[in-house]
């Protein structure tokens, strides 16, 4: 496998006690695109000189009170939140995109899916945004094929909100059909504008409720999850060994 | 010492799939008259407090800041001593 980096980049795959996707996460980001990954347990206040944090999918504290709520109280959570303050890239897929609504470092909020079933099976993701440190190796409304999984994933947040994320480029991905249309058809769990993954406006947090890291492996047939992957990585590449990708640090570090 | 009963549901503006799937079987049931069906939690929990007050803003932070999530929900609190 080829490395695209000279330098590998340092993924830390946050552990809470209900978390069932972070050995995937970390499987994806260290076996499959050969970068290094460490465990980070929820207790400890040690980010490993991480330079991307993982919050992964699973029912951390068995979604108690509400998914996210207890996790975004544990102890690294502290340190998690300053990390994304200081313009740490953090990743928060599906569980985790729910602790991070609950902390505050996305705005909105996820509901029950409309359908009130926890919905697994593949969907299609329109790329809105092609140019953020998680989507530079995607094309600008490209379809990918990535599953969900979740029963909590209907994505809610007041119009003004909803307007901002919007012309501020924040909305990453649409729950769309093969074609890119993105009908209510296509959308898993009722989300408001079929939105299925968002940024903050500083471009370094991102959440979503697709599971890339279960598309990576080309043994599972699927590997459109590793375009996300590649685009950290991608990300972190110094625009002074690649010069063609320096548009490509939109906001962020 | 003080007792908190609290009662946290989702807000006016947010469809509450669960309410609507009661008021259809409702419906089914055959009961007129009953709409705007909303789900919700109870919670209750002991607080101390030097007076009522002291425990009411005590008990108001633990729901602002845990139980309820403003973005979605809303909560109602009863302190009562014990």
């Amino acid at each position: 496998m080829k490395e695209m980096t000279d330098r590998n980049i340092r993924f830390g795959v946050v552990v809470f006690p209900g978390s069932n996707c972070d050995h995937d996460a970390h499987h994806a980001a260290g076996a499959l695109l050969g970068q290094s990954a460490e465990f980070l347990w929820h207790k400890d206040h040690d980010l490993k000189n991480s330079d991307v944090i993982i919050l992964p999918g699973g029912f951390s504290f068995g979604d108690y009170l509400r998914s996210g709520a207890i996790a975004r109280f544990s102890p690294i959570m502290k340190e998690v939140i300053r990390f994304a303050q200081d313009g740490g890239v953090v990743i928060g897929i599906c569980n985790g995109f729910q602790v991070l609504v609950e902390a505050g470092l996305l705005p909105g909020a996820l509901i029950r899916n409309s359908s009130l079933r926890f919905v697994c099976r593949f969907v299609h993701l329109r790329v809105e945004n092609g140019a953020t440190r998680l989507t530079n190796r995607c094309k600008q409304g490209e379809v990918l094929t990535i599953p969900v999984a979740h029963g909590e994933g209907n994505y809610r947040t007041d119009p003004e909100t909803h307007r901002r994320l919007e012309e501020n480029g924040q909305i990453l991905f649409r729950y769309c059909d093969k074609q890119g249309r993105t009908t209510p058809e296509a959308n898993p769990n009722g989300s408001l504008d079929n939105i299925a993954g968002i940024m903050n406006e500083e471009g370094n947090v991102f959440g979503m409720m697709p599971h890339p890291e279960r598309a990576c492996d080309p043994l599972l047939r699927y590997t459109d999850g590793r375009k996300i992957f590649e685009s950290i990585i991608n990300s972190f590449v110094r625009p002074a060994t690649e010069p063609e990708l320096v548009s490509i640090h939109n906001g962020g570090r | 010492m003080f007792l908190a009963k609290v009662h946290v549901t989702l807000r006016k503006s947010i469809l509450d799939p669960q309410g609507k799937a009661v008021e259809h079987a409702v419906a089914t049931l055959g009961v007129v008259g009953v709409d705007e069906v909303r789900i919700g939690k109870y919670i209750e929990f002991r607080v101390d407090g030097k007076s009522e007050q002291e425990a009411r803003e005590a008990a108001e932070q633990v729901c602002r800041k845990l139980l309820a999530n403003p973005v979605m929900e809303d909560f109602s609190l009863v302190v009562e001593p014990q």
